[in-house]
């Protein structure tokens, strides 16, 4: 994940086809993702989650591969959790001190759960790796 | 229990790491009070009255004996009151000589509590939970809560399959979900696998119960938006049976619609249970629509497959020392006839097992001179013993602030009555009148809006009388500081909220409430008495209501079934009777 200051970031510039920038109550499945290679998604507040759900919506759902830049409230100690959902640029709040950052990223080995980047959930690649897609071949797909 | 790999013990570590690192950067002035304030509180971080409380998550309600002794420790060595500043202490609600210290509180989530351990303290109290694979992730915050279970889970004779392994994986899932971090409101999952409701299903978020169709599959019947508050809802059936397997694609679904939909504007209107009910139809339509792409567009990657199942499954096997071995009993609870305190307890504390050999104990931590749900140190410690000795090393904080013993031997009864009964924790008061529900109120919440901890000792001094007890029989009796409810007051046939004016402390009164258990029949919502009353009133309030009982029921009626069946009318007759300082002035009443 691409880590950029506040000054670094110029927002999207209206007319232009390739970027969007959608607002955070906006259902993502209503954009016309032909041409567009950039989307800005929004934190109002740190605490607002609702960007995580768009981001997975459309890195997942919609298969969006280009980037999905975090702008808003953001914070180094959510850039694991918004790269998991599917941001691939997280603009620092103003006056954010970067230097702890890195160390967020680095921490954790692994997760439970898949996510928008590493879909698999850990059961499904642990020992039982074999197992579990033999099982899963064989039960009923509903 | 769960074993954990070393994949779960590792994780635990690095938390316990991050929130260290968290704290530091607080301390240091590099992360801002209202940038750290959610961080803390994923890891079970309240700053209360005095001091900052710390919840514990204990999935599923299952401590081993190991646990037990490092929340000892930690009662003993960090929740001292004396560490604090008490100078700010609200002359109105606090009475801080009386207040418990040195103690850990069971809550009616399954968690354990701490209320006197200071912050600069809490990486190392996180590092000494980390030992033994205990933490506070995500026990408070916007995200999805410590899911609980029921304390007979695995055990209980009504039981149509075990919810452990399937509470064991949700909570895996749900563990630093990175979509479902900042929810618009905290959000609570319950799953039960008996007959008998034992974990309040219909009062949470979501409400799932473990079940099997006609053709013997195991599923599960999905609850939605249940909650307590200021607006207490039941939860509404979404879906009557969902295969098992599906489990997690399925409330993937439900709170992703959640987390996009969900009111963000207004605190009090920001639970599930205000979309569910303001949305209705088309909210359950949603969710089946995520749910339907998360199958057929993402593939359904949380498709739980029969090996993972199995795996967790084994996790949980009856202990090696419990099955197979044990000596074919003649008389299986050997004890003195004429022992009517014992007779008691093997009636309340002691239940039924799957196993006929083997008995479910429930050790009361309702007690006078103690908070409900409170253990000191030396009290957890012995706990674990007991746990050793009689209970293949394993316990389970129950809904109702108790700790259960999950595996005693039905021969081994008497012995272990005898040293609960030393412990002063064989009070033979399970589900009786003195088995409050009780939040710890205004003497430590910041929330509260009134003391409970007097109340219900006050209450509890009143009916000490072992004969009487048992002869009022089973009543739930729930209270709350507050009207968030954590007390539950809602769901208790009798219940009781603490509300203020003009800063002064009154009690508000409501009836025939149920938490959805046998016992209390279908979950409902209490209703309101009538107009508060004073804190010296309220146990004469309880004593009309119980009187009346005692006067109308039929021969081995139980309280709630006189209750439904004559209606509140007596009842709340001989409440408002009991009125002295607020039946003089009946306007600050009415107003209260």
């Amino acid at each position: 994940m691409k880590i950029i200051a506040a000054t670094a970031h110029t927002a999207c510039v209206e007319g232009q086809k390739d970027q969007v920038f959608l607002a955070n109550d906006a259902d993502p499945r209503t954009l016309d993702l032909a041409g567009i290679t950039r989307i800005d998604l929004h934190f109002p507040k740190f605490t607002d989650g609702r960007a995580y759900s768009q981001a997975f919506l459309l890195r997942r759902r919609l298969g969006y591969t280009g980037e999905i830049r975090a702008t808003g409230d953001v914070l180094i100690d959510q850039l694991v959790q918004m790269q998991r959902s599917g941001f691939s640029v997280a603009v620092l709040r103003e006056g954010v001190d970067a230097s702890a950052a890195q160390r967020q990223f680095d921490r954790f080995e692994g997760f439970y759960q898949g996510d928008a980047v590493h879909v698999e959930p850990h059961f499904a690649e642990t020992e039982n790796a074999a197992a579990y897609a033999a099982e899963l071949a064989r039960q009923d797909s509903y | 229990m769960y074993q954990y790999t070393e994949f779960d013990k590792q994780f635990v570590k690095l938390r316990a790491a991050q929130f260290r690192d968290q704290l530091e950067r607080w301390q240091g002035g590099t992360l801002a009070e209202d940038e750290f304030r959610p961080l803390r509180l994923q890891n079970g971080w309240y700053v209360q009255r005095f001091a900052p409380m710390l919840r514990v998550a204990v999935p599923y309600g299952e401590l081993s004996s190991a646990q037990l002794r490092v929340l000892a420790t930690i009662a003993r060595d960090y929740d001292k009151k004396d560490a604090h500043d008490l100078t700010k202490a609200n002359p109105g609600l606090s009475d801080l000589h009386s207040l418990p210290s040195a103690c850990a509180h069971f809550t009616t989530r399954q968690n354990v509590q701490f209320n006197w351990i200071p912050l600069d303290k809490s990486a190392d109290v996180m590092d000494l939970l980390a030992s033994v694979h205990l933490h506070g992730i995500q026990t408070s915050g916007n995200c999805i809560r410590n899911t609980t279970s029921d304390e007979r889970a695995g055990i209980a004779a009504d039981e149509i399959a075990d919810p452990r392994p399937l509470a064991e994986i949700i909570r895996q899932w749900s563990t630093l979900h990175p979509e479902f971090a900042f929810l618009p409101r905290k959000f609570k999952i319950a799953i039960v696998g008996a007959t008998d409701d034992r974990a309040a299903t219909a009062w949470h978020d979501v409400g799932l119960h473990v079940l099997k169709n006609e053709a013997g599959e195991v599923g599960l019947r999905v609850m939605v938006g249940g909650g307590m508050g200021r607006t207490p809802v039941l939860g509404t059936v979404i879906r009557s049976f969902l295969p098992w397997n599906q489990i997690l694609n399925y409330l993937e679904a439900v709170v992703r619609v959640y987390n996009r939909w969900g009111r963000r504007d207004n605190i009090y209107k920001a639970r599930i249970k205000i979309l569910v009910k303001a949305e209705g139809q088309r909210y359950i339509d949603e969710v089946e629509a995520e749910y339907q792409q998360i199958l057929t567009v993402d593939g359904a990657p949380h498709t739980i497959a029969q090996a993972e199942l199995d795996r967790v499954t084994a996790c949980f096997v009856p202990p090696a020392s419990r099955v197979g071995t044990l000596p074919a009993l003649n008389n299986p609870v050997a004890a003195p006839v004429d022992d009517k305190d014992y007779t008691r307890w093997l009636k309340q504390n002691v239940a039924a097992h799957k196993n006929p050999l083997l008995r479910s104990v429930t050790l009361s931590f309702k007690r006078l001179g103690y908070s409900p749900g409170d253990a000191t140190g030396d009290q957890l410690d012995l706990s674990a013993d007991l746990a050793d000795r009689y209970s293949a090393g394993e316990t389970r904080v129950t809904h109702d602030q108790n700790l259960v013993l999950p595996w005693v031997r039905a021969d081994e009864l008497p012995a272990l009555y005898a040293e609960a009964k030393a412990a002063g924790l064989a009070r033979a008061n399970i589900r009786l009148l003195t088995d409050m529900i009780v939040c710890p109120g205004g003497d430590f919440c910041a929330l509260a809006n009134a003391r409970s901890l007097p109340i219900s000792e006050a209450i509890s001094q009143r009916y000490q009388d072992m004969d009487e007890l048992h002869d009022l029989g089973e009543i739930d009796v729930h209270m709350s500081g507050c009207i968030n409810s954590c007390g539950h007051h809602h769901s208790a046939h009798i219940g009781i909220l603490g509300v203020d004016k003009d800063g002064q402390e009154w009690y508000q009164v409501t009836l025939a409430g149920s938490d959805g258990s046998n016992l209390s029949g279908p979950a409902s919502i209490g209703k309101v008495v009538g107009p508060s009353f004073s804190a010296a009133e309220v146990p004469d309030v309880i004593e009309a209501v119980l009187d009346t009982y005692r006067a109308t029921r039929t021969s081995g009626e139980a309280f709630i079934d006189t209750l439904r069946r004559v209606g509140q009318d007596p009842f709340k007759l001989a409440a408002n009777a009991a009125r002295t300082s607020t039946a003089r002035a009946p306007k600050a009443a009415a107003e209260a």
